[in-house]
């Protein structure tokens, strides 16, 4: 016991660091950040009184497209976090550029998503479905980037050999970060794109 | 002090933090991303298909929430880890549901019932 | 860089004994500092709310009175309830989080103390900003609950309502980060033994609070997201000429605002709970019955929003459903009195000041149940709603709930924190005339409010004959100013020249009581084992406990680094909210840089001097 009292990171009573579960809290208070963003396109959904309207600017395959793309980036995020954990330096760094990468495609899809909706006259001032769709989808997307920038800053850390298997947590909680954000999408699509 | 510590442990509901070993493997996170590619196949199909029409809702829903599952169950790897990470999460998720079915019973199935 | 930084403060760290001085107050990570920080800060917008208070009280005093201006009296009632709820009792009882919670559990410091920092800062400068729009004359002026239109840009032109929703987007984001240190603290650095049903009445009630904070705050923080964008680039979320439902505003206020009303007075009910029975000498009654009640007053708390919205008109089924979920919050509630009142029944009572605190609470807060109750019925709220019946209500129990409880926790845990007795002589004073004053107060509210008098109304006619409450409030008010002078007297007076008192100066049976007052920094020499519930009232138990934590460490326990950070990255969160009232877009962009930039520095500083 004694050298947990001087040590700077005791033995937690869970097992588990506080970092871990301190963002599993803030997961658990996203889940209602974007509740409320959801719920208040529910709440619209339907009851825009001006054009353009979903059914007119929706391309559910285009947006399929963007969100397996997505799917996928969860995907090389679990193989570099297992990279990481296993002390491969490079395939760790290969499959966080692959995240980012497929990051970006997802924003560059859904960019001229945006793009064609705004040349149809959809904008965040011009109805309700404008703004809840915009806010919704751009928060969405803010969290992409910031995911983004974190996995670039984690891909320079490990080539710079500051992230090796001993401190993986890192990735892993970074993992958490994009994968979240992933399920958020699942559930934008299915109640955004979906369900008109 | 080990035996307090476990006393501890167990009664947080948590198990000790998983060893690597148990995580799997890469080929295991290959198929679930293939199944979360089918699942969106089939959500896809049945968005086009009008003979589903009269439970697309559930259906749909039900898919969705699917691969939720599946990502925060494997890909987060909730499944393997303390279990107060399951509660934290799920207290969270089940407010946000609620929250997001409430209102939309408020506002897009009360004022059909005239209530 | 990281290791520049890294140099200059392991010397902070290493070193014996604490570091005094200006510049290690605003570098602290140590949660005593920032929750001493916190409670002072708390008191001093306690004082500006009180008198923003007592303007109101004297402009009602006569009817038809004109000692200050409508605009003005909307500015100061706007004022006075954002002030007291986010500026006074939310942070107050995060001072006595700060202060008791990893002391209750046996930990060295919260899971984040740079984060702890960062929030303490954040609020600081969140309530400051909020503030300084009095300077500009452009006080928020609609209401804390700011409603949908009137806080839109054709009904609100001004900035005042941008003052608004910017401070407290910003004081959400302490909150927030509070909630997330205080549920990681507590589930993860419990000392040895201390499992969770042995943790103290208030840990758990800051633990059930935390939880509140990080599910409430993110509503509040997207709906205020929505009337920002509504306000500076046109959308029409809440704009019923587009389509938008002001209603839905409501809804996300109250979705917010119910479970709030716990955050305020869950963690009083904490303090009363570990505070009535150390002065009765008993342990308290049916502990796992107050702990899942606390919880179910939680979880219950997020079904019952709208009640505060019967007179919308949201119809008979909606409107069933909420009254029956009130109704129901209203058991656990009540259990929790019996509770306390049963752990008093047959004990050795003594009436210190903190017991007599609590025990005002237990009667007071109860008046406050009581009409609260009548608001769970719809059919009455349709008479009573915007009434000052309702200001009477929710007076009683966040004044005589929240404040009275943090008072109490105030005299209870004052000789922990400096080493000295408050006066009890004073204290006494204090209790009586906020006892008085609260009561003269707003009792008679109730009465002005059934006669019809509304809320939010800078003056009333002759003819509504509530001359008589409203001179009889105004009296009351100013008693109860009196009462929080003779407190800051008090806590003045006796941090300096107080009775000193030992380590367990009431004996009272939980661990912050097993360490010398005030403490060492580190906490405890060595984390000490715990086996019971009242760890200190159990002889055997004691001794093992004290003989490990009255002592001095061994070795110097490692502790957080102090960092500079913490209150940089406030500032910079603070100027780039600030820049969201210019609604241009590339200045708000830029504003986004410093916030980054301070965020990646704290990434990189290291938390722990090197080697840990």
């Amino acid at each position: 016991m004694a050298h947990a009292a001087t040590t700077a990171h005791p033995p937690t009573n869970t097992g588990i660091s506080n970092w871990k579960l301190g963002f599993w809290t803030f997961i658990g208070s996203e889940c209602l950040f974007f509740g409320t963003l959801i719920s208040t396109y529910m709440v619209y959904k339907g009851k825009a009184v001006t054009g353009p309207y979903p059914s007119e600017l929706f391309d559910v395959l285009h947006t399929t497209m963007s969100t397996t793309i997505l799917l996928f980036s969860s995907l090389a995020m679990v193989i570099a976090l297992h990279a990481v954990q296993h002390g491969k330096k490079s395939r760790a760094i290969l499959f966080l550029g692959l995240v980012i990468l497929m990051g970006g495609g997802f924003l560059y899809l859904e960019g001229e998503s945006y793009l064609k909706y705004i040349g149809y006259g959809l904008t965040i001032t011009s109805s309700t479905f404008g703004s809840t769709y915009f806010v919704l989808t751009g928060t969405h997307k803010l969290h992409v980037i910031i995911g983004m920038i974190w996995m670039a800053i984690l891909a320079l850390q490990i080539g710079r050999g500051k992230i090796t298997a001993r401190n993986a947590e890192t990735v892993e909680i970074a993992g958490l970060y994009w994968h979240f954000v992933d399920i958020i999408w699942i559930v934008i699509f299915t109640l955004v794109y979906l369900i008109q | 002090m080990s035996n307090e510590m476990t006393e501890n442990l167990t009664e947080a509901g948590a198990e000790a933090p998983e060893s690597h070993g148990n995580h799997p493997t890469v080929a295991f996170y290959i198929w679930i991303g293939v199944a979360l590619a089918v699942l969106t196949g089939v959500e896809v199909g049945i968005f086009y298909m009008d003979a589903f029409e009269a439970f697309e809702v559930p259906l749909l829903v039900t898919l969705s929430t699917g691969k939720l599952v599946l990502v925060v169950m494997y890909f987060m790897h909730l499944k393997m880890d303390a279990r107060v990470l399951t509660w934290l999460f799920l207290a969270g998720a089940f407010l946000a549901v609620f929250m997001v079915t409430a209102l939309t019973i408020l506002y897009q199935v009360l004022p059909d019932l005239g209530g | 860089m990281s290791s520049v930084g890294l140099e200059t403060h392991t010397a902070h760290a290493t070193s014996h004994g604490e570091e005094t001085g200006l510049w290690s107050w605003i570098t602290t990570v140590d949660h005593k500092r920032i929750a001493v920080m916190y409670f002072l800060t708390a008191t001093f917008f306690f004082l500006v709310g009180g008198v923003e208070a007592l303007l109101i009280r004297i402009q009602l005093l006569r009817p038809e009175n004109s000692f200050i201006t409508p605009e003005m009296y909307n500015q100061l009632f706007t004022m006075h309830g954002t002030t007291m709820i986010f500026l006074v009792a939310m942070p107050m009882a995060v001072a006595f989080f700060n202060f008791v919670v990893p002391l209750q559990i046996g930990a060295r410091d919260v899971a984040f103390p740079r984060l702890n920092a960062l929030s303490y800062w954040i609020f600081l400068f969140g309530g400051l900003y909020m503030n300084a729009s009095f300077i500009f004359g452009a006080a928020p002026n609609a209401s804390w609950t700011g409603y949908a239109t009137l806080t839109s840009s054709t009904y609100s032109p001004g900035h005042n309502v941008d003052f608004w929703f910017i401070g407290l987007s910003i004081l959400g984001i302490a909150s927030l980060a509070g909630g997330v240190n205080f549920i990681t603290t507590i589930v993860n650095m419990r000392a040895p033994g201390m499992k969770m049903m042995r943790m103290p009445l208030f840990t758990w009630m800051t633990f059930v609070t935390s939880f509140l904070l990080i599910t409430a705050i993110p509503v509040i923080a997207v709906a205020l997201v929505f009337l920002g964008f509504d306000r500076v680039f046109g959308t029409v979320f809440f704009d019923p000429t587009m389509g938008g439902d002001p209603v839905l505003w409501q809804h996300l206020f109250w979705i917010f605002g119910h479970p709030e009303v716990y955050i305020l007075i869950l963690p009083a009910f904490g303090v009363i709970s570990d505070v009535i029975p150390t002065f009765s000498k008993k342990p308290l009654f049916g502990y796992p019955i107050v702990v899942y009640a606390g919880i179910l007053i939680g979880f219950i708390g997020w079904g019952v929003w709208s009640h505060h919205m019967f007179t919308v008109g949201l119809g008979p089924i909606a409107d069933s459903f909420f009254v029956a979920a009130t109704m129901i919050i209203a058991i656990p509630t009540g259990v929790k009195i019996f509770n306390w009142i049963a752990t008093m029944w047959g004990g050795s009572l003594r009436f210190t000041t903190a017991m007599l605190f609590s025990v005002g609470l237990v009667a007071v807060f109860t008046v406050g149940g009581l009409s609260g109750i009548m608001h769970a019925a719809a059919p009455i709220v349709l008479q009573q709603h915007d009434s000052y019946f309702v200001v009477a209500h929710f007076h009683y129990v966040i004044v005589g709930g929240a404040m009275m409880g943090l008072w109490a926790g105030l005299y209870y845990w004052f000789p922990k924190v400096t080493g000295r007795f408050l006066s009890e002589t004073l204290g006494k004073w204090h209790f009586w005339t906020t006892m008085v004053g609260l009561n003269l107060t707003f009792f008679p509210m109730h009465f002005a409010g059934m006669f019809g008098m509304p809320r939010r109304i800078y003056t009333y006619s002759a003819e509504l004959n509530v001359e008589i409450y409203n001179q009889l409030s105004t009296v009351g008010a100013f008693i109860f100013g009196l009462s929080a002078l003779i407190m800051i007297y008090n806590i003045m007076k006796s941090a300096r020249g107080g009775e000193r008192a030992g380590a367990n100066p009431w004996g009272a049976p939980h661990l912050e009581w097993s360490i010398p007052s005030p403490p060492h920094h580190y906490n405890f020499p060595e984390v000490p084992l715990v086996k019971s519930r009242e760890p200190l009232w159990n002889a055997s138990e004691r001794e093992e406990i004290l003989a490990v934590t009255m002592g001095e460490a061994k070795e110097e326990p490692v502790m957080p680094n102090p960092s500079y950070w913490p209150i940089l990255l406030a500032a910079s969160i603070t100027l780039a909210w600030g820049l969201v009232m210019t609604g241009t877009w590339w200045i708000i962009a830029l504003g986004a840089l410093p916030v980054l930039f301070c965020v990646l520095m704290w990434a990189f500083e290291p938390a722990f001097p090197e080697g840990h």
